[in-house]
């Protein structure tokens, strides 16, 4: 566990050294999982230098334990939202309104491009 | 409240486990009710948990800095848990290399759409230009819409209480109106959730199923490449 959990924190370390370096439009953890796939797609060819946490499932019962309460992570933020509400100011009715909005059209065309292409590539039903 | 339970209650406020153990007990009883709920979109959890704990830091007095304190070491681990999506990426590599030609099409029609409706949404009711900026990359995950909002001349403050409200209004209404649409392929909703509701969204994805919430990780990881590279153009192009 110790194992996996040093392995995680060193892919989001490098992601967090190249998002600075770089300048990428990305956050250091998201960079991080691009090292930790790396890892573990090399895992085969790494079996001999790496440590045994990347083979012996450790590494996806850490990551899974991590997922499976990824909510509770949101809290502290959120809590900060209900305190600062006030920051939405006098703009507050549009913003709720341009909020809602947008979150209703782009999820819609999200999930209705995806499926229309997807059938398109697969020749599925119409 | 005795002079002893006073002075208790002082040396209590102060420290940082009170308030790490209130964020764990806040959400353990909000997702208890979720539960209850049969896991109803309405009854979520990370909203519930932010009100419960909210109201229990106004009643108390106490101010967000004292808590988060406490709250740091729940937030901290936000960054690992990111890195651990490699893990479930991995394990439906298959299904995400099939899905790529929908994906890209998918991501470029939805950040689009997300972004232009809600600058257009403001700017038809006159809402001044920091504000839009403020509001157009509310999509994307904290860090970055943050960044893109101050290049744009916006409120990274601003921004940032929008993200979040954007990705508890998104976790709450995604599955259900995909739902009603008859849109029921796991990797069309995970994917939707994720784009339009970042991390929180993603979250949401992961507790209908694994395939949703990998495909959840993946679009908000590319929204924030799109959105940040979209909404200089659009704003050049409104004439901004």
């Amino acid at each position: 566990m110790i194992q996996s959990f040093a392995i995680i924190l060193a892919c989001q370390l490098a992601g967090e050294i190249l998002a600075r370096a770089s300048g990428l439009p990305l956050p250091g953890p998201v960079i991080g999982i691009g090292f930790l796939l790396g890892l573990l797609l090399a895992r085969g060819q790494l079996a001999g230098l790496m440590p045994g946490a990347l083979n012996d499932g450790s590494l996806e019962a850490v990551a899974g334990a991590l997922l499976a309460h990824l909510s509770v992570l949101f809290v502290p933020a959120g809590v900060g939202v209900i305190q600062r509400l006030d920051i939405l100011g006098q703009h507050w009715p549009a913003l709720a309104v341009a909020l809602v909005g947008s979150s209703l059209l782009g999820i819609l065309a999200t999930g209705m491009v995806f499926l229309l292409i997807d059938r398109w590539q697969n020749g599925g039903p119409r | 409240m005795s002079d002893a339970g006073f002075s208790l209650w002082v040396y209590l406020a102060e420290r940082p486990l009170t308030w790490l153990t209130l964020t764990l007990a806040g959400y353990a009883v909000a997702d208890a009710l979720a539960v209850r709920a049969g896991r109803h979109p309405l009854v979520n959890p990370v909203l519930i948990a932010a009100a419960l704990i909210g109201a229990v830091l106004m009643a108390t007095g106490t101010p967000y800095a004292v808590y988060f304190d406490g709250a740091q070491f729940v937030h901290f681990l936000l960054g690992p848990a990111t890195v651990a999506l490699a893990v479930p990426l991995y394990q439906h590599r298959a299904e995400v290399r099939r899905a790529f030609l929908p994906m890209a099409a998918a991501l470029i029609a939805g950040s689009l759409v997300t972004m232009a409706s809600a600058v257009g949404l403001l700017a038809a009711f006159g809402v001044p230009r920091a504000v839009i900026a403020s509001m157009a990359p509310k999509s994307v995950t904290a860090a970055i819409a943050m960044a893109v909002s101050g290049s744009l001349g916006g409120d990274a403050a601003l921004t940032s209480v929008l993200v979040i409200l954007t990705g508890i209004f998104g976790a709450i209404v995604a599955l259900p109106l995909l739902a009603r649409v008859r849109i029921t392929d796991d990797r069309a909703r995970g994917f939707a959730t994720g784009l339009a509701a970042h991390g929180i969204g993603t979250a949401r994805a992961f507790q209908s199923s694994a395939l949703a919430g990998t495909f959840a990780a993946i679009a908000m990881a590319l929204n924030a490449i799109v959105t940040a590279l979209a909404a200089p153009v659009l704003f050049r192009l409104m004439g901004w």
